[in-house]
C-alpha cells in the first residue's frame, strides 16, 4: 500500500496571461521516483517549481488550486519551510562559487545561520557526500572551491547540498541535461539509492531516462497532464494517443 | 592593374594601422606628462617635515600639509560612511527589481546625478548644511557622498546583474530568506565588483575641489572635529598655487604629488582587489 506525499488538485500556474499549467491533478507516492516528461514548453518545469514555491519568485507568476504535502497545504505554509522540506536540484550545476566543497554541502545550514557543532557538521558532510557517491572523490580536497569539480561532480555536489537538509522530497529539473553520458549514468544510479529515503520527482526531456529511472511517469502536453501511470504501463500500453505519439517519437 | 590596386589597398591598410597606433599612444602622453611634471616639481618638496607639520604663516619658511592630509582622510571617511551603505543597498534594489517603476526612476536619477557638475552639488550642500550649521567638514562630506553615490550604485547594480540567476535560485531552494540570499550569497560572490566601484568612487572624489570650497571651506590649523571647517588636499593646492608666496607654491606642488600618488595607488589597488577577490563562476 503506497502512501501519497504530494498531492495536487486542479492546480494551475501562469506567467501573466500565459497559462502554462492547466488543471493538474496528481498524486505522488512516497519513496518512489516519479518522472515528468513532455516536449519543451509543456509546463513540466513550471509545475515542478510550483511544488517548492520557486515559481512565485518570478515576477508576474501566479498559481491557483491545491497543492499539499502530507495533507498540509503548501501554499498556506511559509515558503521557507516548504523549501526546507522539498529540496531542489537544477538543470545546470550551481554550487556556490565562493564556498568550499565542504561549505557547499552544509550551505543550507551555514547560510541559514543554523549553528551545528563541528562533529555534527563533519557527519552531515560525510554522510551527504557518501549518499551521492562523491565522498571518495573529494574527501581529500574538501577545502577546495566547489567550482573546481567537473560538471558531473558539481551536480552531485548540488544533490548532496539538497540531501544535507534532510528534505522529504527532492525535485530534479532536468538534472542531467548539462552532463556527459558517464556523469548522467552516475546520477541516474543515485536515483535508485536516494528513493529509499526520499521521494524523487524528476523532470526530463529524455524519455529513455524516464523509462530507466522512474516508478511512475507523468506526461505533460501543452500544460495539461495527459497521462500519469506506472512507467511500465506508460511505455508499453499508453491509453492516450498523444502519449503514444510522443513515446514513439512522432513529435518531440 | 590588379596588382596595383592590391598594393594600394595594402598601403592604405598599413597607413591606417600606423594612424591607430599613433592615437593610442597619444592617449598615454598626457598622463605621462602630468606624472613627470608633478613628480619633478613635487618630489623635492616632500619630506617627513612636510607631512607632519601644518603650514607656517606668511614670511616663515618650512611648514607642511598635515592639516590637509588629515582633513582629506576625515572628509573622505565621512563621505564613505554615508555613501557606501546607501549606494550598495540601492544597487541591490536596482539589480533585484529590474523592471519596477521605482527602479526606472531611481536609475534615471542616479544617471542624471552622475552628470551634475560638482559645484552645483556643492551649492546644494551649502544650502542644506552650511547655511543652518556653518562651514564644516561634514557638509563637504555630504557633498562628496552625493558624488560617490551614482558610481557605487551603478557598479553594484551592474556587478550583481551579471551574476547568474541560478545562484539565487540555489540559495532560495535551500530555504533561505531574501536578506540572507543577498548578504550571504549574492554580495559575497559579487564583492570584487562592488569594492572596485567603491574604490573608484573614492578615487573620483579625492581630487574634488569645487564642492569643498564653500562647505569644508579650509583652515590653516590641524583639526580633527568634523563639524568645524577643515583643510583638504585639493583645496590647499587651490589656495596655495594661486598665492604669491613661493613657499606656499612649493607646498602646492608637494600636495599635488601626494594627491596624484594617492589616486594612482587607489586605482592600482582597485585592479588588484578586482583580480584577487574575483569569484570564479
Amino acid at each position: 500500500m503506497e502512501s501519497t506525499i504530494i498531492k495536487s488538485r486542479n492546480f494551475n500556474a501562469s506567467f501573466g496571461s500565459n497559462h502554462v499549467v492547466k488543471n493538474v491533478n496528481i498524486d505522488i507516492p512516497r519513496n518512489k521516483v516519479v518522472a515528468v516528461m513532455g516536449p519543451s514548453g509543456c509546463g513540466k518545469t513550471t509545475y515542478l517549481r510550483c511544488i517548492n514555491r520557486m515559481h512565485e519568485l518570478i515576477p508576474g507568476a501566479t498559481s491557483s488550486g491545491e497543492m499539499t504535502i502530507n495533507n498540509e497545504n503548501i501554499y498556506q505554509m511559509h515558503p521557507i519551510f516548504v523549501r526546507l522540506k522539498i529540496g531542489m536540484v537544477f538543470q545546470r550545476p550551481n554550487p556556490f562559487p565562493n564556498l568550499s566543497i565542504y561549505d557547499n554541502v552544509i550551505a543550507g545550514y551555514k547560510l541559514n545561520g543554523i549553528k551545528l557543532p563541528k562533529a555534527e557538521r563533519d557527519r552531515v558532510v560525510e554522510h551527504s557526500l557518501t549518499r551521492v557517491a562523491l565522498w571518495n572523490e573529494v574527501k581529500d580536497s574538501l577545502s577546495k572551491k566547489g567550482s573546481f569539480l567537473s560538471g558531473g561532480q558539481q551536480q552531485r555536489l548540488c544533490i548532496a547540498r539538497a540531501v544535507a537538509m534532510e528534505p522529504e522530497v527532492l525535485l530534479f529539473d532536468e538534472p542531467t541535461s548539462a552532463l556527459d553520458p558517464i556523469s548522467t549514468s552516475t546520477v541516474e544510479e543515485l536515483f535508485h539509492e536516494l528513493k529509499t529515503n526520499y521521494t524523487l520527482i524528476i523532470v526530463t526531456h529524455n524519455m529513455q531516462q524516464a523509462a530507466r529511472v522512474s516508478d511512475k511517469t507523468a506526461f505533460f502536453y501543452l500544460g495539461e497532464l495527459v497521462e500519469y501511470d506506472e512507467t511500465r504501463i506508460m511505455f508499453t500500453a499508453p491509453k492516450d494517443s498523444r502519449t503514444q505519439n510522443y513515446i514513439t517519437g512522432r513529435f518531440s | 592593374m590588379e596588382i596595383k590596386s592590391v598594393k594600394y589597398r595594402i598601403g592604405k591598410n598599413y597607413g591606417f594601422k600606423v594612424l591607430v597606433t599613433i592615437f593610442a599612444f597619444a592617449c598615454v602622453v598626457p598622463l605621462l606628462f602630468i606624472l613627470f611634471y608633478i613628480l619633478e616639481q613635487g618630489i623635492t618638496k616632500i619630506n617627513w617635515h612636510f607631512l607632519v607639520n601644518i603650514p607656517k604663516p606668511v614670511g616663515e619658511t618650512g611648514g607642511g600639509i598635515a592639516n590637509a592630509l588629515i582633513g582629506t582622510i576625515l572628509i573622505i571617511l565621512c563621505a564613505s560612511v554615508i555613501a557606501i551603505p546607501i549606494g550598495i543597498l540601492a544597487g541591490i534594489y536596482l539589480s533585484e527589481n529590474k523592471k519596477s517603476r521605482l527602479a526606472y526612476w531611481s536609475r534615471l536619477c542616479v544617471d542624471i546625478l552622475q552628470g551634475v557638475p560638482s559645484i552645483v552639488i556643492g551649492i546644494v550642500a551649502y544650502f542644506w548644511m552650511v547655511k543652518p550649521l556653518g562651514f564644516s567638514a561634514l557638509s563637504g562630506s555630504v557633498a562628496l557622498a552625493i558624488m560617490m553615490l551614482p558610481i557605487i550604485v551603478r557598479s553594484t547594480e551592474e556587478t550583481l546583474k551579471l551574476l547568474p540567476a541560478s545562484l539565487q535560485e540555489a540559495a532560495f531552494a535551500l530555504g533561505m530568506p531574501f536578506h540572507r540570499v543577498i548578504f550571504k550569497v549574492v554580495v559575497p560572490v559579487g564583492i570584487s565588483g562592488i569594492l572596485s566601484g567603491v574604490m573608484l568612487s573614492i578615487a573620483r572624489i579625492t581630487g574634488e575641489t569645487a564642492p569643498l570650497l564653500f562647505t569644508a571651506f579650509g583652515s590653516p590649523y590641524l583639526n580633527f572635529k568634523v563639524w568645524k571647517p577643515m583643510e583638504s588636499l585639493p583645496h590647499i593646492i587651490f589656495t596655495y598655487a594661486t598665492s604669491a608666496n613661493d613657499e606656499w607654491k612649493d607646498l602646492a606642488w608637494g600636495a599635488s604629488l601626494i594627491l596624484l600618488v594617492w589616486v594612482l595607488l587607489l586605482n592600482i589597488f582597485t585592479k588588484l582587489i578586482t583580480r584577487k577577490w574575483k569569484v570564479q563562476l
